[in-house]
């Protein structure tokens, strides 16, 4: 009986194994890392390319951050640029959960931007420490704020409209693209713009008001790179992310929703209320990764360009989402992943590629993760396979067993 | 003001929006959602870029205003079909491999920017790629013709000569070929059968309609044209210059798409009030009434998109999405 339940829980856990996720992780980057080198081995036949070295950029590809004379300082910016990165990928998840596919991200982490830097460029807190950690939180809670307002556009559009939200989400990131540059050209706010000197069409950093992010000694620990305490922020929101869709009602209905809302709203779940929790937080989300990045006091944003094309923070997070096949905790690794890959692209320049490379690597993965449940397929198959052998060269045995039994008893 | 200019910028944004949104259309008519229609744009205009070059260096075509029209064609013929075989990667995964479409598409905008740009680099040595050739008409431009209204065009037979001479070959060709694709998927068999895999695959299937290669046929075509959209946009607006970025096009394409409720007509409709709001952001200042308003740029510029969403809420009706989308078909579902 006991072993019986042990086997029907085996056979039910062996889709969702975390083995077997792993495994066709692995698949897919040690794929992606191979369709790399051979891209790298083509052009390294190219004669604009003479100096390339093939075997020497997949060795940079592996080592990522670890490569380049100032090994420190490269490690300190690959997990500075996750944090944004971690935020917006945990925007598109939580909504995609929920059944809303959050393309809205660049726009919310615009509008937290613009909010935060509206609060922490505003005040002047360079000879009062304290007041700028105070500045710098209530920077990121208006962010969030904002990114919540922004996020309830498409979101309550999509409850109460019945209109896709996806069309909502691109034209309000166009929107909060012009309001941007346009909010930071105006003549009141002239005093927050580098003046003449300065870098021109530059906004100031926060680092000329005290209010920037704090790094708690980190930045000295890595030579000087911009890492700060935001990472512990995004790791802790993470888990809490991760906690509510997995471990609450809340998350639990949410959940529901995005598997079959009409179900869910048979079952007595308020849909439209979930859409608008998910669409807020998910703004949230991503209008605190747009702060949390540009709070930094060495960032600086050329705001008067802003207008013309989107923040890629937001469309890479709909691939660390993937990556991460939405779970909230997978985030923290699928983004630090892309980044690893990333920070190896300024170094493959040294050896004769250019940086796009890291790029094609990134996209190939992303590309191969769709491919998970075929993998997954094949990892199963390869691992029953194994029993089956197992089972037949067991049966065997005992076949030739019994056969020499019965053969022996002849004689 | 100037009628034909609001009229040249009004076309300029208008034609690319318009078959790269019919482009989105036809994919998710068969059931696939096609997120990788900027990727798709990007490698489409990129290898139709590169081609021009060729032709232009080697001066087999398009040296001279006799040829380049014929050389501005087969560009967008190379572009349409590597945006085609481009496409066929996110068919494979979606058909084949029953991936997740969003995936795919994703992968699909990040790998277009990244391939062209080591390409470029690695065999031009930059990220953009010119393609030598001038595909406009006439020498005359029409970028501000100084008219003062519509009625004097007329009067003037500038209108005709603008016809004529002052847009692109590839407006006709597009607002042709718009035409024909969308009657060709709504009465023809095949494009009746497209539309049946989008909707209900497995009763499609019932009936004896392959479902994978319908769905593999809207999708290259998706594809095909989201390629010459690319090459197009290129071409016309940027200053036959390609680089690893089409502004965002396609997502605004699929939006188009969205707004126009998956219907050819609606979307044509649609293409053409936005890119009339979109020429305004131009042309504000050379109209009196609004030069005076103390707007800056940046109003113009988010009208389009503000627009569309009041457009929306006051014409919310049944939605015309395809009910099949996005879910891979597996036979003997129900």
């Amino acid at each position: 009986m006991k072993k019986s339940n042990k086997q029907v829980k085996r056979l039910f856990s062996a889709p969702a194994d975390g083995l077997t996720s792993l495994g066709s992780s692995l698949i897919c980057v040690f794929i992606g890392l191979l369709v790399g080198f051979l891209i790298m081995i083509f052009a390294s036949f190219s004669s604009s390319l003479a100096d390339a070295d093939p075997l020497k950029g997949l060795g940079y590809l592996f080592s990522g951050p670890f490569t380049a004379l100032d090994k420190a300082n490269d490690f300190g910016n690959m997990v500075f640029y996750t944090v944004p990165l971690i935020f917006t990928s945990l925007s598109v998840a939580v909504a995609y959960k929920t059944g809303l596919f959050n393309i809205g991200a660049p726009g919310q982490f615009l509008m937290g931007t613009m909010c935060a830097l509206l609060v922490a460029l505003s005040i002047d807190s360079t000879s009062n420490a304290t007041q700028g950690v105070f500045i710098w939180i209530l920077a990121l809670v208006i962010a969030a704020i904002a990114g919540i307002l922004w996020g309830l556009i498409p979101g309550a559009l999509k409850a109460y409209f019945g209109i896709n939200e996806v069309i909502v989400a691109i034209m309000t990131n166009w929107i909060a693209a012009n309001i941007f540059t346009w909010v930071f050209s105006l003549d009141n706010l002239s005093f927050m713009v580098n003046k003449p000197g300065g870098k021109s069409a530059y906004l100031l950093t926060t680092s000329s008001t005290g209010n920037g992010t704090p790094n708690l000694g980190l930045k000295a620990l890595t030579n000087n790179s911009y890492l700060d305490i935001g990472i512990f922020l995004a790791v802790v929101i993470a888990i809490l992310c991760w906690l509510l869709m997995n471990k609450t009602t809340l998350g639990y209905s949410m959940r529901a929703c995005g598997l079959n809302k009409f179900s869910a709203r048979y079952a007595g779940i308020n849909d439209k209320k979930n859409i608008l929790i998910a669409m807020g937080l998910a703004g949230a989300l991503a209008g605190l990764g747009g702060a949390l990045y540009y709070l930094n006091p060495g960032i600086e944003i050329q705001y008067q360009s802003v207008y013309q094309i989107l923040p890629d923070y937001g469309f890479t997070g709909i691939a660390g989402a993937f990556l991460a096949n939405c779970n909230p905790i997978a985030c923290i690794f699928a983004a630090l992943f892309i980044r690893y890959i990333n920070a190896s692209g300024t170094n493959l320049v040294s050896v004769g590629y250019n940086r796009y490379f890291a790029d094609i690597i990134v996209a190939v993965i992303i590309y191969l993760a769709g491919f998970s449940n075929f993998f997954k397929g094949l990892l199963i198959r390869f691992k029953h396979k194994d029993r089956d052998a197992k089972q037949a060269s067991s049966l065997y045995e005992k076949i030739l067993v019994k056969g020499l039994k019965t053969k022996g008893g002849n004689e | 003001m100037s009628a034909t200019f609001i009229l040249h910028q009004t076309i300029l944004c208008m034609i690319p929006l318009m078959i790269v949104a019919l482009a989105g259309a036809f994919s998710e008519h068969s059931g696939i959602i096609n997120l990788g229609l900027d990727g798709e744009m990007i490698f489409g205009a990129f290898i139709g870029c590169i081609f021009c070059r060729f032709m232009v260096n080697g001066n087999v075509l398009g040296a001279n205003t006799a040829t380049n029209q014929w050389l501005y064609i087969l560009g967008m013929l190379i572009g349409a079909a590597s945006g085609c075989i481009f496409s066929l990667l996110l068919s494979f995964a979606a058909i084949k491999m029953k991936a997740d479409q969003t995936i795919g598409g994703t992968a699909l905008n990040m790998l277009a920017p990244a391939l062209v740009s080591t390409f470029g680099l690695m065999f031009f040595n930059s990220e953009r790629i010119t393609s030598g050739g001038s595909f406009q008409l006439s020498t005359s431009t029409y970028t501000n013709a100084g008219l003062t209204g519509f009625v004097d065009a007329i009067n003037n037979n500038s209108l005709l000569d603008f016809l004529f001479n002052g847009i692109y070959t590839s407006t006709y060709i597009i607002i042709i070929l718009f035409i024909f694709l969308a009657i060709w998927l709504y009465k023809s068999k095949t494009g009746t059968h497209i539309r049946a895999c989008g909707e209900h695959p497995q009763a499609a299937a019932s009936v004896g309609i392959n479902v994978e290669k319908m769905r593999y046929l809207g999708t290259s075509i998706s594809g095909a044209l989201a390629g010459l959209g690319g090459f197009i946009y290129i071409a016309t607006q940027t200053g036959t210059e390609a680089e690893n970025s089409v502004g965002g096009l396609g997502f605004l394409a699929l939006a188009i798409m969205i707004f126009g409720n998956w219907n050819p007509l609606w979307i044509g409709l649609g293409s053409l009030l936005f890119g009339f709001l979109k020429s305004l952001a131009v042309v504000y200042n050379t109209i009196p009434l609004l030069k005076n308003l103390p707007l800056p740029m940046y109003f113009y510029n988010l009208l389009p998109y503000a627009i569309v969403l009041i457009v929306l809420i006051m014409t919310r009706k049944k939605s015309g999405c395809p009910k099949a989308e996005g879910i891979p078909y597996e036979v003997g579902q129900r």
